[in-house]
């Protein structure tokens, strides 16, 4: 078994190869605005640390939001076109489960990552491996009081620390923690994944025009 | 990825998601194989226009079918592709993004070449699966709802030359802004030019833009005509009048079209090319292709235009030019080849870091005159 997982739902361009038992190598950079230009040669990279080729894989991890669209649809298209071309299936994870895996937080907590617009994605967790409501997105101060008493991870809860005051890194997603996820789960008879189709949340921002503007002066 | 020679009859898949048509095509050479499009106008046109976001999320969902369809269609191998090319620019940047990220996946899980293209240069070069090779140069008219250029081709690999461009609208966007006036609906290209059949193009004197002794001979400007319209349509219906539909659609296309040809013919006879290429979408519109076909015949001139189908936007076009990358050796784009909503039209191709290009200087003017 050859996993290859891709994160492009954040700020974290991230790639990891896992053989079923660990990870084997990954690459991660932190870049808003680049997740188009990064992806592919990062994938590159790690492969080449892993000193194999992309043939080798066998499965495909992919995260699947919430996140920002734009470079959300980069680690998707990227996934589902790798597996069309080589014939494997693509398994879609939630962004979130991921740095919920990467915590060492015991008990219940939460995850939340940067929606922009003053806004968090979020979930709340049972433990690592349980996530216990769909993701969600929403003003952090808004989630405070529902919230309130409970560690929350990710960027988003160290971005609003009068929102979150338990805030926890890690702070970005980490396709290795994401490839360790699904390994697991694939061991365990292949339950629990996502459709590897985005989590966008919220309506594209699309206006249907009133009328035309007249034009005669008055 | 080094190839020493050209091949002769390349076999390239292309991709285009620039605006809202998600296209894959399939040449061999100069001989299209397949040309498979889904279009997500449909969710557009309640809008009055495209919508970036949705035009992005549809891409994703189109884009591994579409491929498959295209594959298919074919009846060739993946595995048999001497490379992938795809629309680099310009065009909506979310939109790009699918796109060149799916062509990048696909040629890096084949290990194919990849080429990332203008699509504007793909807009020329498509007339090549209608009627064989391009003459050189070519002059192109390209005309549709993101661009009205005229373009001089020398090579349409590697030289592309701006001759004159819209200042303003595109005239595509006047057809679908004179179609709102006349509560016509999204797109307006295709229903104006049916009414504008059964009325008379002489009724109204609509202005031509830009037509003075003085302006610019090769540029192009709607907006002032489309305001015209508007303000002719207002008076009427402020007067309790009826609008006639009919010969508004009429004289309007007629005032676009009349200005679109006489310019093109202009350039080719000023340039002394004796070929005209006609393409984008706009070029699909029936009024436009009878005007040029009789005024190049006058002039001396052969007019090429696609059919139709070749003339919207299409991933067989984006094919097309990667054929022609490859059959004249250019180099590879690289993989971390990024969307670039303002590529300047000069850039027929985005060739990889390794390879040193002249156009730096033009590429900073461009930018900021004919796309930005
Ligand atoms: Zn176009």
């Amino acid at each position: 078994m050859l996993l290859l997982a891709v994160d492009t739902a954040t700020p974290a361009v991230t790639v990891a190869l896992h053989d079923g038992s660990s990870v084997v190598a990954k690459t991660t950079r932190i870049d808003a605005r680049r997740h188009g230009e990064l992806l592919l040669p990062l994938v590159d990279t790690t492969l080449r640390d892993a000193g194999l080729k992309l043939d080798a894989v066998t499965d495909l991890v992919v995260g699947v939001g919430p996140g920002p669209y734009t470079g959300l649809r980069v680690g998707l298209a990227t996934a589902e076109t790798f597996g069309f071309a080589l014939g494997v299936p693509v398994h879609g994870l939630c962004t979130l489960d991921a740095l919920a895996y990467a915590s060492e937080v015991e008990g219940p907590f939460a995850v939340a990552t940067d929606a922009r617009r003053k806004e968090v994605y979020w979930a709340r967790y049972d433990d690592p491996r349980t996530r216990i409501t769909e993701p969600a997105v929403d003003r952090p101060a808004d989630l405070a009081d529902r919230l309130a008493g409970l560690p929350v991870v990710g960027a988003g809860a160290l971005l609003y620390p009068e929102a979150f005051p338990d805030a926890r890194g890690p702070e970005h997603v980490s396709a290795a923690a994401l490839a360790s996820l699904a390994a697991e789960r694939l061991a365990a008879g292949g339950e629990g994944f996502l459709a590897p189709l985005p989590l966008y949340l919220r309506r594209p921002d699309a206006q249907v025009p009133k009328n035309y503007k007249v034009v005669t002066p008055k | 990825m080094n190839l020493t020679s050209g091949i002769d009859e390349p076999l390239v898949l292309g991709i285009e998601t620039s605006c809202d048509e998600t296209g894959v095509g399939i040449v061999r050479g100069t001989t299209l194989l397949a040309d498979a499009v889904a279009s997500s106008v449909d969710t557009h046109a309640r809008f009055g226009g495209v919508v970036p976001e949705i035009a992005s999320r549809a891409h994703l969902e189109a884009m591994v079918p579409t491929i498959e369809r295209a594959l298919k269609e074919a009846g060739i191998a993946a595995a048999d592709l001497d490379g992938i090319a795809v629309t680099a620019g310009p065009g909506l940047a979310g939109a790009l993004l699918v796109g060149t990220t799916a062509a990048k996946a696909y040629a890096y899980a084949l290990g194919k070449p990849l080429y990332g293209v203008n699509h504007l240069a793909s807009h020329i070069c498509v007339d090549q699966l209608e009627h064989g090779k391009l003459p050189e140069p070519t002059m192109a008219l390209l005309v549709s709802g993101g661009h009205s250029s005229l373009l001089l081709a020398p090579d349409i690999t590697s030289d592309v030359r701006p001759m004159g461009a819209t200042i303003d609208d595109a005239a595509g966007e006047a057809f679908d802004k004179i179609a709102r006036v006349l509560n016509l609906g999204f797109p307006g290209g295709p229903v104006i030019d049916r009414l504008a059949k059964e009325g008379d193009p002489r009724a109204i004197a609509f202005p031509r833009g830009l037509t003075g002794s003085r302006d610019p001979a090769y540029d192009f400007s709607f907006s002032g005509l489309k305001t015209s319209v508007a303000r002719w349509i207002e008076a009427r219906r402020n007067a309790g009048e009826e609008v006639p539909v009919r010969d508004v659609a009429a004289s309007f296309q007629e005032a676009v079209v009349d200005v679109l040809t006489k310019k093109a013919v202009r350039a080719c006879k000023d340039q002394g090319v004796d070929h005209l290429m006609i393409g984008g979408g706009v070029a699909a519109n029936s009024r436009l292709r009878a005007l040029a076909a009789e005024r190049c015949e006058r002039a001396g001139i052969r007019l090429r235009v696609p059919r139709p189908g070749l003339c919207t936007d299409n991933g067989a076009m984006v094919a097309a030019l990667g054929a022609e990358m490859v059959a004249r050796n250019r180099p590879a784009s690289d993989w971390d080849l990024s969307a670039d909503s303002s590529l300047p039209v000069t850039e027929p191709h985005v060739p990889g870091h390794g390879h040193t290009h002249s156009h730096d200087h033009v590429h900073e003017i461009s930018k900021d005159n004919l796309y930005s």
